[in-house]
């Protein structure tokens, strides 16, 4: 696999602030790669030093095998589409698609040409004489794309793109970016604090924290093995178990981690085998969500779990448990997933 | 108990009236702009009403007193050689100033609002408006004794060793002189920093409204940043830069102290306005001298809004 962008211990630190700090990592080209962690985490961080807005304090950062160091932004092959699109206010829509062709010096026939073609790939075709004022917010993020495509980047950054769309919008816009990277083959880097958004198009990804990553992989392995308790908690919901209450479950007082959705209520004289673990709990808070129900439970033995129940048949007020109900709850041990060394596990004993 | 309250009817007179306006927001909308439009309406476009009224009765010549029949003999004045001298003298002064004042103001405008820290910009504001705060003839005559030959300015090109220099502008015909504070070059000079400011501050605010991000957007896209400058945000702080210009321009073009203290006692529109309506007595002259710049002023604007100073409000 050819390597598209590599972080030798990438440093950028504002003043006392590490925004990035001593990174490493590797994109393959082709890849749909997303950079997943909340704000100030890093991410965009990251993404400025690739586009080549900032420099890194200390490390390197190769493109395509060559030091980007000191290379302007309009020197590299590498095109964003910005979290606030930043289209041109004062050009109609087929001039901010064409506008790297003008860069260019291109013939304005072959700008007109090959722009109204891109809007067309981005089915916005008939709009380019409007101005990006006159379209909406779904609109303007295509033409974003479109104007950042226009010249076969080997590298498309993506800021946040979707967050300034309602979630109808967004998700069919995920579907659509997905099927336009496997078209283009051009290698994506996306950065978002949406995991599904993260876990949904991405082949793979990088959860940062605090200026750091915390684990790169698939999206079933970061989702099923996360690597630590700040990933098991950022990515989708986890409970979290440490010190005695894990013990008195697992006989170990490390750590682990449940989905909530692979928590299962078990019926009163229903046997589980010893591929089980078993809990006793009482309800103190349920939700009724549509698709599924969620419960929040007190254990017997100390320590709190949230299960998600999907609601197969429909259901009525009978149907759910109440609060303060005794249930017992099961999950296969396969399913858990221990998180870090013994310091996690002191840390949540002593809290 | 909490509706009832709600529902109590208020007391008060000032709680009544205020209610009142709540209920006819129209009424609230009428009483807030009725003062600034009749301070606008009648006082100031009343009295360029009058003025433009004035510019068409002429003066009798023996007499001196103003006749009050419609004629157009006022504007026919404007274009003798002596009067069309002093209209171009003005608007090439205006537009020289206005000019360097862009050409100067768009680098400290742009320092000031992409690159100035908070701190940085507030000591920048007070350095740009400090000036305004003194009087406006204490500079002017500050800068007569800065410009003369015995000046520090003199002085300055002695010391550099570049009097040369000084003398060989001071050479060149039309805008040169005796010394700076008598020469075309020195009105210049003084223009220019008396109205810098008021080009600065707009074009400064245009610059602000910019978004980091199109700057950002466009070397992505491949430009340098010369092609930058002249694509995305020259077009964008066009709009300032022409708010700047119309304050600089057509406060040169009717400014008559400045000529008056430094320079070459050549006339320019504002001292043809100053002696003809005071010591000439000819108002109708006078009037039709002062819409010289409205008329400029208009066309002006005409053309801006032709190149598309607009769009992009």
């Amino acid at each position: 696999m050819v390597t598209a962008v590599q972080f030798n211990a990438v440093s950028r630190h504002f003043g006392a602030v590490r925004a990035v700090d001593n990174v490493s990592f590797e994109i393959e080209d082709g890849e749909f790669f997303s950079m997943l962690g909340p704000s100030g985490s890093g991410k965009t961080t990251c993404l400025r030093l690739i586009a080549g807005f900032d420099q890194p304090s200390a490390g390197e950062i190769l493109i395509h095998g060559s030091p980007a160091t000191g290379v302007p932004p309009y020197e590299r092959d590498v095109n964003t589409v910005f979290q606030d699109y930043a289209l041109f206010p004062h050009m109609n829509v087929l001039d901010n698609v064409a506008y790297s062709l003008m860069v260019r010096k291109l013939p304005k026939a072959e700008r007109r040409r090959r722009a109204a073609d891109m809007l067309e790939l981005v089915q916005l075709g008939g709009f380019g004489q409007r101005r990006p004022a006159q379209l909406s917010g779904g609109q303007r993020q295509r033409v974003a794309l479109a104007r950042a495509l226009i010249n076969h980047p080997r590298v498309l950054l993506l800021d946040e793109p979707l967050g300034a769309l309602d979630l109808k919008l967004r998700d069919q816009m995920q579907v659509e970016l997905k099927a336009l990277q496997r078209k283009v083959g051009i290698t994506f880097i996306y950065v978002t604090h949406d995991q599904v958004e993260a876990l949904s198009m991405s082949d793979r990804l990088a959860v940062f924290s605090d200026g750091r990553v915390e684990q790169i992989g698939r999206p079933q392995d970061v989702y099923e093995h996360p690597a630590s308790e700040f990933v098991a908690r950022f990515v989708g919901v986890s409970n979290v178990l440490s010190g005695q209450a894990a013990e008195r479950i697992t006989g170990s007082a490390r750590a682990f981690a449940i989905r909530p959705e692979k928590i299962r209520v078990v019926g009163d004289h229903e046997a589980l085998g010893p591929e089980h673990c078993l809990v006793t709990g009482r309800v103190t808070n349920s939700q009724y969500l549509g698709a599924s129900t969620r419960y929040a439970v007190t254990l017997d033995g100390g320590g709190e779990l949230i299960l998600v129940q999907q609601n197969m048949r429909r259901v009525t007020t009978y149907d759910c448990i109440a609060c303060d109900t005794l249930v017992r709850l099961g999950w296969y041990r396969d399913d858990v997933e221990w998180l870090g060394g013994s310091t996690a596990a002191s840390r949540g004993a002593a809290t | 108990m909490s509706t009832l309250a709600v529902a109590a009817p208020s007391t008060g007179l000032a709680r009544r009236f205020a209610n009142l306006l709540y209920r006819r927001p129209t009424l609230l909308l009428f009483l807030l702009l009725t003062p600034p439009l009749l301070w606008l309406g009648l006082i100031y476009l009343g009295s360029l009403f009058a003025l433009l009224v004035q510019s068409f009765y002429s003066i009798d010549a023996f007499s001196g007193v103003i006749v009050r029949e419609f004629t157009l003999s006022s504007y026919a004045q404007l274009f003798t050689p002596a009067n069309l001298d002093i209209i171009l003298r003005s608007v090439l002064m205006a537009a020289t100033v206005t000019l360097a004042a862009a050409v100067i103001a768009f680098p400290i405008g742009y320092y000031m609002a992409r690159f100035a820290g908070p701190r940085l910009k507030a000591l920048c504001y007070l350095g740009v408006m400090l000036p305004l705060w003194s009087s406006y003839l204490v500079r002017v005559y500050s800068w007569k004794l800065i410009l003369a030959k015995e000046g520090i300015l003199t002085w300055v090109f002695d010391q550099l060793h570049l009097s040369w220099l000084l003398n060989a502008l001071l050479a060149v015909p039309v805008i040169g002189g005796a010394s700076l504070s008598v020469s075309y070059l020195g009105t210049f000079l003084v223009f220019l920093y008396v109205w810098l400011p008021f080009m600065i501050l707009p074009i400064q605010a245009a610059l602000e409204r910019v978004p980091g991000s199109l700057i950002e957007a466009s070397a992505d896209l491949g430009a340098r940043p010369w092609l930058t400058l002249r694509k995305v945000i020259l077009p964008l702080a066009f709009p300032g830069v022409v708010a700047g210009s119309i304050f600089t321009f057509s406060l040169t073009l009717g400014d008559y102290i400045i000529p008056g203290i430094i320079g070459s006692s050549r006339f320019f529109i504002g001292q043809a306005v100053y002696a003809h309506q005071g010591t000439a007595g000819n108002i109708p002259l006078a009037a039709a001298f002062s819409v010289v710049p409205i008329v400029i002023m208009a066309v002006y604007l005409a053309i801006a809004r032709r190149l598309g100073a607009f769009h992009a409000l």
